[in-house]
């Protein structure tokens, strides 16, 4: 079991350091450099000042030689600064992983406790008419674009009632209904955004599983419609969609960016978003970093919930997916 | 059949071919034939665009000041935004866009997913475990933020002519290539589902034991048979690569003003939510309606193309 964890976090840790350079080179390739910026801020900077500065801050060398200075930095703590708060770009993390982390969990919750259910009753009925609603209903939540269904719900929820703010945190000390009242929208967003996903994917593995010769056994021994559903298919229903739910953690992330800069939610995804698009690299980088981190973290943790979750799966054979 | 005496084997309809089959199966997913039908309203609509600006005498790019936020008549169907450009047919020429770019890209991502699908069932080994780990990783990953990066960067540094680099058509090229290079993994992961079927079905190991090269063997004889599931998993991911596109756009990422798409049409709208709802309404509906007739007409297509696919896995 240890094997497999640390074997699993050295593979998270090579995806990661690809990623790093992956991202590295893409932003060298975003409009303007720092230099560039300070020359459009400042009239009276000539462009020898500038040429000065490149060769200061290393910004003439290529690319690869650039990537294994920032790297040394980065193993060493030292991950820049960032330009739009003035801050090092390291203190500005863990707050708004935190806010990320709290918006999708949340939802996440809401979202299972609706899904599973559904999916369940679904499987239990297939082909009827609540089947059949159930269906329409996840159709309806895989096509609607989130952002917006955040829109609509400004429109239709916080315009009329005055009580559901239509953005923003809160007071970062207010009390828990104060932070609960800014969740509402948010939070409402991400669940109608991937619940249908997640219903769809119940109702099949419970279909697949209704299908297995143990239920048929059960049924045989005389156990009831609720017993079987319950207890001998629901349990093994629910180890494929912990593999379901670790490969969408990276597609919740991207529901998270759209929510939070939608409900100006101070989270990973907004400040991703506003780094990019203010130029403030090394933010963006190390905001990037960190949303993959988290994503392969939560694959981790996944993989690992299957191997226990279901006795099948040996820990050599290199995982679940 | 041949218990039958002759007078009842006439009522059976000769013509029963596959194709037939396909056809009869399809039609019996009334909502994939209402999606397969509304999408043809709303291309022939799209298309047709410039015809309603002159039979109603509006603009969809034209500022008119006079008509700000004018109200729904008989000239204005669905009023006139900000700048007095008539919503319909703005949204008509945005849905030219957004479809356009949907298509394309889904063609784009089908050929890459079938190449990708293609290979890596077919070669199998340590070909198949690097390009099913990318395709996984691909899914996994938090695209989004990924992809705001990929739109963001300067395509005059990646060595371009400025005079290319910033030109209309470049912004939709980019756009639609940078949403077809996330958008194969549906096709890659059912052909190469499909490939794994075919590799050991008799007609290839003839062709593989006649000394088929591998290349043609995927070309003449595997391929063909991956027909009907390309066609189900491009039109399944069509929704998913509009959607994309529509955010992208939304952010100011995809699409750029004056020319209209359904994502940047909300962008101005957003502002005046609180004003102007309606305007936040419209082109937000006709990407849901879209999204969701593509998604059912795939449902469709694939219950009537694979009736041994499990319907709600995909």
């Amino acid at each position: 079991m240890l094997r497999f964890v640390l074997g699993r976090i050295a593979e998270s840790l090579i995806v990661l350091l690809a990623m790093s350079f992956l991202v590295y080179a893409l932003i060298g390739l975003m409009p303007g450099d720092p230099i560039d910026l300070m020359l459009s801020a400042n009239p009276e900077m000539t462009s020898e000042d500038a040429a000065r500065l490149k060769a200061l801050y290393g910004l003439d060398r290529p690319i690869l030689e650039r990537y294994w200075n920032w790297l040394n930095a980065a193993l060493q703590g030292d991950f820049g600064y960032s330009r739009l708060y003035q801050k090092p770009v390291l203190d500005l993390i863990p707050e708004r992983l935190g806010a990320t982390t709290l918006l999708l969990g949340v939802s996440l919750a809401f979202t299972l406790a609706i899904a599973v259910p559904l999916g369940v009753y679904a499987a239990a009925r297939p082909h009827s008419t609540v089947d059949y609603g159930i269906n329409l209903f996840c159709f309806a939540g895989i096509s609607v674009p989130p952002f917006w269904l955040a829109l609509v719900a400004i429109i239709l929820v916080a315009i009329p009632f005055q009580a559901i703010p239509a953005g923003g945190m809160g007071e970062p000390d207010a009390g828990l209904w104060e932070r609960a009242r800014h969740m509402i929208l948010p939070v409402a967003t991400l669940t109608l955004a991937s619940v249908g996903s997640f219903t769809r994917f119940m109702r099949a593995a419970m279909l697949e599983e209704m299908r297995r010769d143990h239920i048929r056994t059960a049924r045989a021994k005389g156990a009831g419609p609720g017993r079987v559903l319950f207890v001998h298919a629901l349990r093994n229903a629910l180890t494929p969609m912990a593999t379901v739910l670790a490969l969408s953690i990276g597609s919740l992330f991207s529901g998270a960016l759209i929510t939070e800069t939608m409900f100006s939610w101070s989270g990973m995804g907004r400040t991703i978003y506003e780094a990019t698009m203010g130029n403030d690299y090394n933010l963006a980088l190390v905001g990037l970093l960190a949303a993959t981190a988290f994503t392969l973290a939560g694959n981790i943790l996944a993989d690992i919930a299957y191997a226990v979750l279901d006795p099948r799966v040996s820990y050599r054979s290199g995982g679940a997916d | 059949m041949n218990a039958l005496p002759p007078s009842s084997r006439d009522l059976v309809k000769p013509a029963d071919t596959p194709r037939r089959r396909v056809w009869r199966r399809f039609l019996r997913h009334r909502l994939a034939v209402a999606s397969g039908i509304l999408l043809a309203i709303m291309a022939s609509l799209c298309l047709a665009a410039p015809l309603f600006e002159t039979v109603l005498g509006v603009s969809a790019f034209k500022t008119d000041l006079f008509a700000r936020f004018a109200p729904t008549d008989s000239q204005f169907l669905l009023g006139a935004d900000e700048a007095g450009r008539d919503v319909m047919t703005r949204l008509l020429h945005g849905g030219r866009i957004s479809l356009a770019v949907g298509l394309a890209a889904s063609v784009i991502a089908a050929v890459i997913g079938t190449f990708i699908g293609l290979v890596a069932g077919y070669r199998g080994g340590w070909i198949d475990r690097v390009l099913m780990r990318l395709t996984d990783g691909v899914i996994a990953l938090p695209l989004l933020p990924l992809l705001i990066v990929l739109t963001a960067i300067d395509p005059a540094k990646l060595g371009l002519p400025e005079s290319i680099a910033y030109s209309e058509q470049a912004t939709l090229y980019r756009i639609t290539i940078i949403v077809a290079l996330v958008g194969w993994t549906t096709v890659a992961r059912l052909v190469r589902a499909e490939t794994l079927s075919l590799r050991s079905r008799d007609f290839v190991r003839a062709a593989v034991s006649q000394g088929a090269m591998p290349s043609h063997v995927m070309r003449r004889h595997i391929l063909p048979n991956c027909a009907s599931v390309i066609v189900v998993a491009t039109t399944l991911s069509i929704g998913n690569i509009i959607l994309l596109e529509s955010v992208l756009s939304f952010l100011g990422l995809g699409i750029q003003p004056p020319v209209p798409s359904w994502g940047n049409m909300l962008t101005n709208a957003q502002e005046l939510v609180w004003s102007e709802p309606w305007l936040a309404i419209w082109p937000g509906l006709a990407i849901f309606i879209t999204v969701m007739a593509f998604n059912f007409l795939g449902d469709g297509l694939q219950e009537a193309l694979d009736p041994r696919a499990d319907r709600s896995t995909n």
